[in-house]
């Protein structure tokens, strides 16, 4: 098992390598000059030169590549000129925001979609199942920014119950901050729970149906037992897997609901970067996600491989 | 049966034979199969009127979607004709839908099919030849797919420009990754098949085994993925349009009406009702269709 887990973590170097560099590529493939962005148009010909020379974009590419690298590994994403401040400093000042948000999404996911994708199971074709996995189906089709505009029809402008923009402050109550919390929350759990009762009731489905399942019960073991000591826990590892792609790609859901909800997280900062062509910033949020995405796989992977033990002895086919 | 005199026994067992056969085959079919499944119908018979009124949109547009007329801006639906109202410009909101229909879709179908025959390439070629080329075309694959697709198509369309082509290339070049790993692990499963060494054996030529033996069984899992994909295709066109980053107005898309009606959500929320409840509908429509499809072509899966 120590060594799957160790190939497994081998095996992210080259993955975060391709980001690193892809990251480079896209953000230099950028048309315009950062130099000339940051001055402004009224900017003199050797203003534009100086802060050219000063950003080492008259060096080679290549030799701006290792800079790139070098900058990397120490924290140091370069300058935004946008928010005029250090690039790294700003994502971590945005992570709170938007990881309030979305871990409080995936939890709420794991809560209702699970028991509900088990309960349907159980119930295979009878109403509840039909009507909840009619409902999941609706949930993972949504377009969740269309979702977060109707929301905020309903409950902010229709019936003036929460707010609908911002994150609200302490200093006005916990109330105030979960009120603003709700409607962002609600927009982002939508897909994540809908796909999880799906995976919950399809990977339940199969294990109910196992033999081993059927010995159990002719043993006469409790019900509540045989669902979630066993049957369950056998069913556990596809849900883990999807729970970490649906946490890996919460930036998406996260870029557009904040948006929507004006949200100060690392979304509002992606989308503003974009909008005002800030080099440094692009490629420091684009990386950073990136980054996210590889780690929250492997720790998906390992603890996929820590639950189910089968995966060590089927050798190299897993990759 | 020994009862009957040859001719009439010859003529009946054939006839009853063939129609045996045939009957067999109809059930069997994976039209037939799909047929019996009633939410795959229901998907299928969104997507047909979706698609309808996507390549009729000249005949049944009832107005020019670009028809603009201020007097009539804000029309409520079913005011003066309109049966879904007006939007800002006065511009009659369902034959913008129909034409907004064509753009989606189009563009959905587009961007999948580009990332489809680029990825099935790659993906072919990585399974096949194995060994560093695999590694190397899958550690790139792992790395694209670490980017939030969104964010990728967003960057795509900062460095290729406005227009329709460049959303369909930031959407399909985002999709080549998918495509590629989900080829070269059928490719896997396939190449060690008996009828493969076979061939081998036989000498025949690596694009022989590649396209005559290993791509045909390949296929049901892509035109799954595909249609699965056409869907969250029509999903990301729609949000890069909201981010204001994909089709740009006056064309119509149902990203960017749906980003028209924020504007004046409070004022004239049905713009962004309709075009958002159209957006859902043939999303659901492709991912009911697209399930189905697994089940026909996995009876495994059956759930």
């Amino acid at each position: 098992m120590l060594r799957t887990i160790l190939k497994r973590v081998l095996q992210a170097i080259p993955v975060l390598f391709v980001v690193i560099t892809v990251t480079f590529i896209l953000t230099r493939l950028i048309p315009g000059d950062p130099a000339l962005t940051m001055l402004g148009p009224q900017a003199t010909a050797q203003a534009v030169d100086a802060l050219r020379e000063r950003l080492g974009l008259n060096l080679p590419l290549w030799q701006q590549f290792i800079d790139y690298i070098l900058g990397v590994f120490q924290g140091d994403f370069g300058w935004s000129t946008s928010y005029n401040t250090d690039v790294m400093p700003l994502i971590l000042s945005r992570l709170p925001a938007t990881l309030s948000i979305t871990l409080t999404a995936l939890v709420i996911a794991v809560i209702i979609g699970i028991p509900i994708g088990v309960e349907s199971a159980l119930k295979q074709n009878t109403w509840f199942d039909y009507v909840f996995m009619v409902l999941a189906l609706v949930g993972v089709s949504m377009p969740i920014f269309w979702l977060g505009l109707m929301l905020v029809l309903t409950f902010s402008v229709n019936l003036g119950l929460l707010p609908s923009m911002g994150m609200g402050s302490m200093a006005n109550g916990i109330g105030d901050v979960i009120s603003h919390m709700v409607l962002p929350v609600f927009c982002l759990a939508t897909i994540p729970t809908s796909t999880i009762a799906r995976i919950s009731r399809s990977s339940m489905l199969d294990t109910i149906g196992s033999d081993y399942i059927k010995s159990l019960r002719s043993r006469g073991i409790r019900e509540t037992a045989v669902i979630w000591k066993h049957a369950f826990k056998n069913a556990l590892p596809p849900i883990v897997t999807v729970l970490g792609m649906q946490l890996a790609s919460a930036f998406t859901g996260a870029i557009l609901t904040e948006s929507i909800f004006s949200w100060p997280g690392i979304g509002t900062l992606i989308v503003n970067a974009v909008n005002s062509r800030d080099y440094s910033l692009i490629q420091g949020t684009v990386l950073f996600t990136a980054v996210v995405f590889v780690v929250v796989n492997l720790i998906v992977d390992i603890v996929y491989t820590l639950i189910n033990p089968r995966v060590s002895y089927e050798g190299g086919g897993q990759d | 049966m020994a009862e009957h005199t040859p001719q009439t026994r010859g003529a009946l067992s054939v006839e009853a034979q063939i129609e045996m056969v045939k009957r067999e085959r109809r059930a069997n079919s994976a039209w037939h199969k799909l047929s019996r499944n009633k939410m795959a119908v229901v998907g299928l018979v969104i997507v047909a009127i979706m698609v309808f009124m996507a390549v009729f949109a000249p005949l049944i547009s009832p107005q020019d979607p670009n028809f603009v007329d201020m007097t009539k801006a804000f029309l409520p639906p079913g005011a003066e004709g309109h049966v879904f109202g007006t939007d800002n410009y006065g511009r009659d909101l369902l034959s913008r839908i129909i034409y907004g229909a064509r753009i989606s879709i189009f563009v959905a179908v587009g961007g999948t099919v580009f990332g489809a025959v680029a990825g099935v390439l790659i993906g072919l070629v990585a399974g096949f030849f194995g060994g560093i080329v695999d590694s190397v075309i899958m550690r790139i694959a792992d790395g694209l797919m670490s980017f939030p697709f969104v964010l990728l198509a967003l960057i795509l369309m900062t460095i290729l420009g406005q227009g329709t082509f460049n959303v369909i290339l930031a959407i399909g070049i985002g999709n080549v990754p998918y495509f590629a790993r989900l080829v070269r692990g059928q490719v896997h499963i396939v190449k060690n098949e008996e009828y493969c060494n076979a061939e081998r054996v036989l000498g025949a030529s690596p694009s022989r085994i590649l396209f005559t033996h290993i791509l045909p069984n390949a296929i049901s899992p892509i035109i799954v993925y595909f249609t699965l994909n056409v869907a969250s295709a029509i999903i990301s066109e729609a949000a890069l349009s909201f981010l204001g980053m994909g089709i740009q107005p006056p064309t119509a898309s149902w990203g960017n009406i749906l980003s028209g009606g924020r504007t004046c959500l409070r004022t004239s929320p049905h713009i962004a009702t309709v075009s958002g409840i159209f957006i859902l509908l043939t999303v659901l429509g492709f991912n009911l269709l697209g399930d189905g499809i697994r089940d026909v072509f996995d009876p495994k899966q059956k759930r």
